[in-house]
């Protein structure tokens, strides 16, 4: 091993990363998405998306989905630091893998081709709910939901049928059953 | 119609009600009808410093030394973001501050107005909490928030931004009547008996168990000492300290082994290598004190008190958290062991005898020694000599960042805790002599002593004029080595002595700084007038900046090397010259 020359120790073994969400509920005021944002960026954690809106709007709670990857350790300490924040009133997560738990991504893909490559496209979507929400002769906007790694898919795929522009949210997430989180 | 207040108004009658003596600021365009105020609220005193930034540490010192929260006040734009480091070092060091800054009006907000700047986003990352408010409404309700975030749970920076706007408005006022008046109150515990018994468990089977106690337990208040020192008693195991726990327990005690880590004493790191049982009581394993994590105390049980449920498992992994104020916990364990094992300390002593017999090894090494000279001042002896010197006369110790930082606290020895204001986590150079002004402030007359180094006090020497305007007695000892001392030893030990703009090749003349500030400048050049120019500092009821020339190649030991666990330590000169650890020890940096 090379002498070190720095005042701080060398760093240890990392832990198996894992892909988590965790689900934020916050007072919805100025500034609070910052704060939860703030502390994955100071503290070097990682922010893979983001899904973020009131869910409550007598109380004012909002709803914050954020999809990240982390050792074990890494993912307590988070939950640990989001539960310090004032604004923060419940912290949740769960691992990717869970089957308890309903993930779901919404994108919006436009195509601009023949009518003939379009329902093609459309065709293609048929597992995702496809809702086409604008139709011209060259163009339309198709709506769908999925997982993460379908979505990516679909975008490599679709290139084919003329699609141009995506739009995509971040992943939310529900508990299966009666369960409410 | 109830009587209106304006913004203005309503800021002193939240702090009134929260009972604050003294505010620590320096006023400017943002602030101006809060400082107009100022004149009738006769019950709070303003201090004006003479930078932001030492607003700010003497609202710590004076926070530190009290266990109420400091209170500061600036204006906005520069006079916030010079607050910054004092609130990171805060933050750091879980410090209970209410910074109250002022704001353009809210009309100006985010057009880049005069002295402008977003103080709310730029203070985000080294506050508890912050507030900007929009609505005079809600004026009164933040700030008495503020004064409940900044001392519950695990204490720290709280800052409220109001517009100047908002310091005009009026609105009524209804007087706030504290609900909680305990710093750290019941919310915060989550252990239950269960914990408990097991901890007492793992107590009685332990071979060589250890207590590593931090701020925590300053933090706890003063009773937490108080039972900290009982439990240790009640136990017979041996203590160690970080450098911010240095004060709950008596410094010259037999089961005391010193403070821990990087320049730790060997048998407080040997010990904590080596031990069965770790009970971490308001520490949180910080990497000074850990060293390489991976071969950190490989073989004990480690047991962790800890009023921020954050702490658990950050940095170490333990294997029994106990979430709770220390005092509770320490008082919970306290009882329990009287009831199950009275007489523990005796009962047991048989069981880790081998382990004392282990540590007293260790403590033969006596590896705070150096070698003194009749020529030159060694800076550990003059630390030494000003200990002598004011034992006996409750002093608070300040300190800046370096080399003089680690003399005074391994040669320093406290016995009361709130003493011992020092900046541990940030490391903020510059920190000690407005924090003196601040624990000055807070005990007028008691002696208040800031360690510094002159590299680290020239950083805001300025507060000077401060100590001088109130009469603030306070004694700035300087260990003048004309180095920045800490980064000189690393650079001696680890860069091949190439010294790097760390030496200060025009530094002023200190005693004629002195007379110029108002004070009076002392200077010690030998060994033999040390004693009698301590006497005199200490026999001079004026603030004093005393210029001690110390050894200026001296390095402060033992130490752990970087990258290296506990067991695995450097030791001074002397123990060279044994030839117990030579060239290989060395090569260890």
């Amino acid at each position: 091993m090379p002498k070190s020359k720095s005042a701080y120790s060398v760093a240890g073994k990392k832990g198996k990363l894992d892909t988590h969400i965790i689900v934020v509920w916050v007072d919805n005021e100025a500034g609070v998405l910052a704060r939860v944002v703030g502390l994955f960026s100071g503290r070097g954690y990682n922010i893979e998306s983001l899904a973020v809106a009131e869910v409550d709007s007598k109380l004012n709670i909002s709803r914050v989905t954020i999809v990240t990857t982390g050792s074990p350790e890494v993912i307590d300490q988070i939950k640990l630091q989001l539960k310090k924040l004032v604004p923060v009133h419940k912290v949740a997560s769960f691992k990717r893998e869970d089957k308890k738990v309903i993930f779901k991504e919404m994108a919006l893909f436009k195509f601009v081709s023949n009518s003939k490559k379009m329902k093609l496209a459309v065709k293609a979507c048929k597992k995702f709910n496809p809702v086409l929400l604008d139709e011209t002769n060259k163009s339309c906007v198709v709506q769908v939901t999925a997982l993460r790694r379908e979505i990516d898919k679909m975008a490599v795929n679709f290139k084919k049928y003329g699609l141009k522009s995506i739009s995509r949210t971040g992943a939310v997430a529900m508990t299966r059953g009666s369960d409410v989180l | 119609m109830p009587k209106l207040f304006t913004g203005a108004e309503i800021v002193f009658k939240c702090l009134e009600d929260q009972d604050v003596e003294y505010i620590f600021g320096y006023p400017g365009g943002a602030v101006l009808p809060i400082y107009d105020e100022l004149k009738n609220f006769q019950s709070i005193k303003h201090i004006l410093v003479r930078h932001e930034q030492g607003a700010g540490h003497a609202a710590e010192g004076y926070a530190r030394s009290s266990g109420k929260p400091g209170v500061v006040l600036v204006t906005s734009g520069p006079g916030a973001t010079n607050a910054v480091t004092a609130l990171t070092d805060a933050y750091m060091d879980s410090v209970p501050l209410v910074c109250i800054s002022g704001q353009v009006p809210t009309h100006l907000i985010g057009t880049d107005a005069f002295q402008e700047c977003d103080t709310t986003g730029i203070t985000r990352p080294c506050t508890k909490h912050n507030w900007l408010v929009k609505d005079i409404k809600d004026l009164q309700k933040v700030i008495h928030k503020a004064f409940e975030v900044a001392t519950t749970g695990r204490p720290g920076p709280v800052l409220v931004d109001i517009p100047k706007d908002i310091q005009f408005q009026k609105t009524k006022y209804t007087s706030f009547k504290k609900i909680n008046k305990k710093l750290n109150g019941n919310s915060h515990n989550y252990f239950n008996q269960k914990d408990i018994n097991q901890l007492i468990d793992l107590m009685k089977k332990s071979k060589r168990p250890i207590f590593y106690t931090g701020g925590g337990v300053i933090n706890s208040g003063p009773k937490a000492s108080e039972l900290l020192r009982e439990l240790v008693r009640a136990t017979g195991f041996p203590i160690t300290s970080t450098l911010q726990g240095l004060g709950c327990f008596p410094g010259d005690d037999d089961q005391f082994l010193g403070m821990l880590g990087m320049h730790g004493t060997y048998e407080a790191n040997n010990a904590m290598h080596d031990c069965d049982l770790m009970i971490n009581i308001g520490a949180r394993f910080d990497d000074r004190i850990t060293g390489k994590i991976d071969e950190f105390s490989p073989k004990s049980k480690k047991v962790h008190i800890d009023i921020d449920p954050s702490s658990i498992n950050k940095n170490v992994k333990v294997d029994l958290p106990i979430v709770g104020d220390v005092k509770q916990v320490i008082s919970s364990i306290i009882k329990n062991i009287k009831k199950t094992k009275p007489n523990f300390a005796n009962s047991n002593k048989q069981n880790i005898s081998k382990w004392w017999l282990q540590i007293d090894k260790w403590r033969q090494k006596k590896s705070l020694n150096y070698i003194n000279s009749d020529t030159s001042i060694k800076p550990q002896y003059a630390v030494q000599r000003l200990y002598e010197l004011t034992k006996g006369k409750d002093t608070y110790i300040t300190t800046e960042v370096g080399q003089h930082q680690m003399w005074a606290a391994q040669h320093y020895k406290f016995d009361k805790p709130n003493r011992w204001m020092t900046s541990g986590g940030l490391g903020t150079m510059g920190y000690g002599l407005p924090a003196a002004v601040g624990v000055q402030v807070a005990h007028p007359n008691k002696l208040v002593i800031d360690i510094a180094g002159e590299a680290s006090v020239l950083m805001t020497m300025q507060e000077m004029s401060t100590a001088v305007q109130y009469s603030l007695p306070i004694k700035i000892f300087i260990l003048n080595n004309e180095y920045m001392g800490m980064v000189r030893q690393w650079q001696e030990l680890l860069h091949d002595k190439n010294y790097s703009e760390s030496y200060t090749a025009a530094l002023p003349d200190f005693v004629k700084l002195a007379e110029a500030y108002g004070c009076v400048g002392i200077r010690a050049k030998t060994p033999d007038e040390l004693d009698d120019k301590i006497i005199e500092m200490l026999n001079t009821d004026r603030p004093v900046i005393f210029d001690c020339l110390v050894d200026k190649q001296e390095n402060c030991f033992p130490m752990i090397p970087s990258g290296k666990p506990h067991n695995q330590m450097i030791l001074g000169p002397e123990d060279e010259k044994d030839n117990k650890i030579t060239g290989k020890g060395k090569a260890l940096v």
